[in-house]
C-alpha cells in the first residue's frame, strides 16, 4: 500500500472505533486495522454488556445519580488505591458525555431490566450486548468514509525516536505489508490470549486458566512497544480472573459461562476441601475474587455444590450442573474423592445454625466453629437431588499496560512519542491498577478513544 | 472430512439448546417478546419452546448481535431456529396432515392449485354465464359466488380454528381476558416485535443495519388486507341487509375499504418480495423460503387483479380479470391452514397468550 493515511487505528474494538470515529469526523482519512476476521471483529467489546456512566441527574436509561465522588470512592475500593488519580477522574467526569454521544453514533441502550436492577443506577446496558455496539460502530466509521480492514495482523509499529513512520501488517496472512501513516492510535487490547505470556507472569498454572474472550488479542502491539521502549504501566504478573464454569471453551466463552451459584453453594478444592468463605458479601462485590482464589489451589479447579433447596436461586449457567442423589456420588461424578467431600460437608453441615435466610441481601446465617467460616447463607447441604460445576480461572482482563498522559498520548523515557497515541485495555492499567470495575473497561475505552481520536486529527490537520 | 456420527437434533432440541444460552446471556432482552417471556423459565418444555417460536418476529436483531454465531463453536441462529419450530408448529397442528407440508414448502404446489382454480372460473364463466345480472353478476351469478365460496372461507377457518386450540394446549395458556385481547391486539397492529425494542427497525434487508422498511412493508400488506377485507364485509352487510347489491359506487364503503386496502397490498407485497430477495435465507426457515415467497405473491396478485377488474369496469376485459381474480381469491381462501397466511392467527395467539402468562408472571 503506498497510500498514506492521517491516521491508522490499530484493533477493532470499542477503543479503536471510538477513537477512528472521532477522527474521521474531523475530515481525517483514517483506516482501521484489526486483526480479526469479520465475523469475529470487535475484540473483546462484543462480549461486554454495560458501560459504568457517572451523571448528576437521571439519564435514561439510569436511574438517580452517581456523582464524581461515588464513582471515584467504587474504583479506589476494587484498586485498593492503586489508580493514577488525575486520569481516574478524568475517565469518571467524561464518562457522562460519552452516553448521548454513544447514542448519537448508533449504540443502544436496554430499559432497566430484570436480572440487572441493582446496576441500573451505575451501569448502561447496551441493548444486545456489545456487538450490537461494535456493529453501530461499523457502520458509522463505514459511512463516515473509514476503511475498514479485517484479518490486518500489526506485528511492528516502527518506532523511529519519537515519531512512528509505518506500521508492518500482515494482512489475512499474506507476507506483511507497510502501511504508512502522519499519527497512530494502538487500541490493541490486552495480552491475556497469549497463554505463554500468561504463564511466563503467573506460572505454569496460567496454563490451565481459559480465556473468556478474543483468542485475537495477544498483546503483540503492547510488546512491540514495550520491546521499543516506551513507558509502561500495571503489574505484569497480574490478571483479572473471574471463576467461571470449568467446561468452558478455551477462549471466547465470554459472558454465559460465569457461574453465580458460589454464594449458594460450598466450594471445595480437588482434595475435597473448603479454602474461602463462600458466603463472605453479596455476589456482584465478590465475583471478581474467586477467579484468583481457584487459581491458587491445586490444578486451579475447584467445584461447587449446591443441594435442591438452593438449585433455583442464580441465573441459568450454560451447561447443566452435574446431579446426583448423595453427596459421594455426585464427589465421584465429579471425580473427587467421595469420602473426602462427604466429611467436609458432614462437617459444614454440623456447623450450619437455624435462622432466616435471606437470598438476596446478606442474612447473617453464618457457620459456627469452622477454621473456613461461611458468614451468609450458611445452609445445610441436606436435600437430594444435589448438584456440582467445576470452577476454573477465566481470564478478562491484563493490567500491564502503555503508560498515558491525559491526552492519551503514548511516552518514552525521552519525552512523548509525537505522533503516537493509545486507548482501551492496551493503557487501561493507568487507571485500573488491580481489581475491576464492572463496566469501568467500556469507561476507559469511550473516554480515551475518544481523546486519542481527537488528539491525533488535531496533529495532523 | 470428519465422520460426525452424533444424530442431528430436532428443530426442538436444537431451538431448546440454543435458548438455554441465550437464558445465561440474556444480552438481547428489550429486542423483542421473545426474550421477557424466555426469562421466565429455566428448563424449556417443547410446549415453551412452540410458545416462544410463535412469539419471534425474526426481526434478526438477536442474530447480528450475537456474539456466538457460527464460527464460534455454539453456533447460534435464534432467528432460524426458533422459525424452524415455528413452521413445524402450524404443519404439525395443521388439519389435513398431508397438505400442510405441501403447500408451506413449496412454491410449485400452490401455483399448481392456482392454476386449476383458474380453469375452473373460467369454464363456469363461460358456462353458466347468466342471462341477467349488472356488474360481476352479470358473469357469474351471485348465488353461484356465494355457494363457491361461503365454504371455500369458512372451512379452512374452522380447521384453523381447530388447530388454534390444539396450539393453546400445547402452550399452556390461560383464560383469555379482554385486556389480553387488546394488548395483543396493540402489539401486532404497531408490529411492536419489528421495531427492535429500540424503534430504529429490524434487521433484514441490509444486514445489521436497522430499518423500518420490512415493518412498513408488512403493515402496508396487513392493513391492506385487513381494510379489503371490510371492503368484502361491508358489500355482504348491504347486499343481504340493506339489499343493495353490487357494483358500488367509490364513495360506498366496499370501495372506500377496497380500493385503499388493494393499493396497500400491491405496493406491501411487491416491497416485501423486494425486500425478501435482498435478506439472508439462512436466518429463516430454509426450505420454506419457495412456498412464502409464493404466498406473497399470490396476496400481491389477489390485490393487483381486484384492483384491475375496478379499472376495467366496462371493457372486454372484466370477464377473463374476473376469472383471475376470483381464481387467486379461492387459492388464498383454500390455503389458509397450510400457507404463510397461517401465520398470523397464529402469532395474535401467542401474542394473547403472552399477555396471559405476563400477568402470572
Ligand atoms: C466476557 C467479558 C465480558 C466483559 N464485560 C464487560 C462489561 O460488561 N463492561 C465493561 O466495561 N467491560 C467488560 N469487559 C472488559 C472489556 O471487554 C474490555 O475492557 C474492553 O473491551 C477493552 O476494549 P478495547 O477496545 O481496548 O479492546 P478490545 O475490544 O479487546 O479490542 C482489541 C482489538 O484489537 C485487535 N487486535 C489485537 N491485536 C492486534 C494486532 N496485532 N493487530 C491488529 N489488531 C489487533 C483485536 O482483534 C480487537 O479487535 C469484559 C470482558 C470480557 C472478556
Ligand atoms: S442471541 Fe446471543 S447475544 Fe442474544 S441473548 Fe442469545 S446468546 Fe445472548
Ligand atoms: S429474531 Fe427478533 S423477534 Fe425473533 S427472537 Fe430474535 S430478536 Fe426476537
Amino acid at each position: 500500500m503506498t497510500e498514506i493515511y492521517d491516521i491508522a487505528v490499530v484493533g477493532g474494538g470499542n477503543a479503536a472505533l471510538c477513537a477512528a470515529i472521532t477522527a474521521a469526523k474531523t475530515g481525517a482519512r483514517v483506516i482501521i486495522l484489526e486483526g480479526a476476521p469479520e465475523p469475529y471483529r470487535g475484540g473483546n467489546s462484543r462480549h461486554t454488556r454495560n458501560f459504568r456512566c457517572m451523571h448528576r441527574g437521571p439519564m435514561s436509561p439510569l436511574t438517580g445519580t452517581y456523582e464524581e465522588e461515588e464513582y471515584f470512592h467504587d474504583l479506589m475500593l476494587v484498586t485498593k488505591g492503586k489508580t493514577d488519580e488525575h486520569l481516574a477522574r478524568l475517565a469518571i467526569r467524561t464518562s457522562e458525555e460519552c452516553l448521548p454521544w454513544m447514542q448519537e453514533h448508533g449504540v443502544r441502550f436496554q430499559p432497566s431490566l430484570s436480572g440487572t436492577l441493582s446496576l441500573s443506577r451505575t451501569n448502561a446496558f447496551f441493548l444486545g450486548g456489545g456487538k450490537a455496539l461494535v456493529n453501530a460502530y461499523y457502520n458509522t466509521a463505514a459511512d463516515l468514509g473509514i476503511e475498514i480492514v479485517y484479518q490486518a495482523q500489526v506485528r511492528h509499529v516502527h518506532r523511529d525516536g519519537q515519531r512512528i513512520t509505518h506500521l508492518e501488517v500482515q494482512i489475512a496472512g499474506a507476507p506483511a505489508t507497510r502501511i504508512e501513516a502522519r499519527a497512530f492510535v494502538l487500541a490493541s487490547g490486552g495480552f491475556q490470549a497469549d497463554i505463554d505470556w500468561l504463564a511466563r507472569a503467573w506460572g505454569p498454572s496460567a496454563r490451565n486458566f481459559l480465556i473468556r474472550g478474543t483468542p485475537y488479542n495477544r498483546g503483540v502491539v503492547l510488546k512491540d512497544m514495550l520491546d521499543q521502549g516506551a513507558d509502561s504501566v500495571g503489574d505484569p504478573t497480574q490478571c483479572h480472573a473471574v471463576a467461571i464454569d470449568g467446561r468452558a471453551p478455551k477462549y471466547d466463552g465470554g459472558i454465559v459461562t460465569r457461574l453465580d451459584c458460589v454464594p449458594f453453594s460450598i466450594v471445595v478444592n480437588r482434595d475435597g476441601q473448603r479454602f474461602y468463605d463462600e458466603g463472605e458479601d453479596t455476589w456482584p462485590k465478590r465475583y471478581a475474587i474467586w477467579g484468583r482464589l481457584v487459581a491458587a489451589q491445586p490444578d486451579q479447579v475447584g467445584y461447587a455444590l449446591i443441594d435442591a433447596k438452593s438449585i433455583d436461586l442464580f441465573m441459568p449457567s450454560v451447561f447443566p450442573p452435574i446431579v446426583a442423589d448423595t453427596i459421594p456420588e455426585l464427589a465421584a461424578k465429579l471425580g473427587l474423592d467421595p469420602a473426602a467431600v462427604a466429611a467436609t460437608v458432614q462437617q459444614f453441615n454440623s456447623a450450619c445454625r437455624p435462622g432466616p435466610f435471606h437470598p438476596t441481601e446478606l442474612d447473617g446465617l453464618a457457620t459456627e466453629g469452622l477454621e473456613i467460616a461461611k458468614t451468609n447463607w450458611a445452609r445445610p447441604l441436606d436435600t437430594p437431588p444435589f448438584y456440582g460445576y467445576q470452577l476454573r480461572p477465566g481470564v478478562t482482563f491484563t493490567y500491564l499496560g502503555l503508560k498515558v498522559s491525559d491526552s492519551a498520548q503514548v511516552h518514552s523515557p525521552e519525552g512523548p512519542i509525537t505522533n503516537l497515541w493509545a486507548a482501551g485495555e492496551i493503557m487501561a492499567g493507568s487507571i485500573l491498577g488491580q481489581g475491576y470495575l464492572a463496566g469501568f473497561g467500556m469507561t476507559i475505552g469511550t473516554v480515551f478513544g475518544r481523546i486519542a481520536g481527537k488528539e491525533a486529527a488535531a496533529h495532523v490537520a | 472430512m470428519s465422520l460426525d456420527l452424533a444424530p442431528a437434533l430436532s428443530a426442538t432440541e436444537e431451538a431448546r439448546r440454543q435458548i438455554e444460552i441465550c437464558n445465561a446471556c440474556r444480552y438481547c432482552e428489550g429486542f423483542c417478546s421473545v426474550f421477557p417471556a424466555m426469562t421466565r423459565n429455566k428448563a424449556f418444555a417443547d410446549g415453551d419452546l412452540t410458545h416462544l417460536a410463535n412469539l419471534c418476529h425474526n426481526c434478526r436483531g438477536c442474530h447480528y448481535a450475537c456474539q456466538y454465531t457460527p464460527p464460534h463453536e455454539f453456533a447460534l441462529n435464534i432467528p432460524a431456529a426458533l422459525a424452524e419450530v415455528r413452521h413445524e408448529s402450524w404443519e404439525r397442528l395443521a388439519r389435513p396432515q398431508a397438505l400442510s407440508k405441501l403447500f408451506q414448502e413449496r412454491g410449485v404446489a400452490m401455483a399448481g392449485l392456482l392454476t386449476v382454480a383458474l380453469a375452473l372460473f373460467f369454464w363456469l364463466i363461460a358456462a353458466f354465464r347468466p342471462a341477467g345480472g349488472e356488474g360481476f353478476y352479470a358473469y357469474m351469478a351471485h348465488n353461484l359466488m356465494v355457494a363457491i365460496f361461503a365454504p371455500a372461507f369458512i372451512l379452512p377457518l374452522a380447521l384453523i380454528a381447530l388447530s388454534l386450540r390444539d396450539y393453546w394446549r400445547e402452550v399452556g395458556g390461560g383464560r383469555v381476558r379482554l385486556r389480553h385481547l387488546a394488548q395483543a391486539g396493540r402489539m401486532a397492529g404497531r408490529m411492536r416485535n419489528l421495531d427492535g425494542g429500540h424503534g430504529d427497525g429490524c434487521n433484514f434487508e441490509d444486514g445489521d443495519r436497522f430499518s423500518h422498511r420490512r415493518r412498513i412493508a408488512h403493515q402496508l400488506v396487513m392493513w391492506g388486507f385487513l381494510a379489503s377485507f371490510a371492503a368484502t364485509s361491508s358489500g355482504t352487510v348491504l347486499h343481504y341487509v340493506f339489499d343493495w347489491p353490487a357494483p358500488y359506487p367509490i364513495w360506498a364503503p366496499p370501495k372506500l375499504f377496497g380500493v385503499p386496502g388493494g393499493i396497500a397490498m400491491v405496493i406491501g407485497t411487491g416491497w416485501l418480495v423486494a425486500l425478501k430477495l435482498r435478506a439472508d435465507p439462512n436466518l429463516g426457515a430454509r426450505r420454506v423460503w419457495g412456498g412464502e415467497m409464493a404466498f406473497v405473491l399470490l396476496l400481491g396478485a389477489v390485490a393487483a387483479t381486484g384492483l384491475a377488474l375496478w379499472l376495467a369496469t366496462g371493457t372486454a376485459a372484466v370477464a377473463p380479470l374476473l376469472a383471475v381474480h376470483l381464481a387467486t381469491v379461492m387459492t388464498l381462501f383454500l390455503l389458509m391452514p397450510f400457507s404463510k397466511m397461517v401465520h398470523g392467527f397464529f402469532r395474535f395467539t401467542a401474542l394473547v397468550a403472552e399477555a396471559g402468562k405476563q400477568e402470572k408472571g
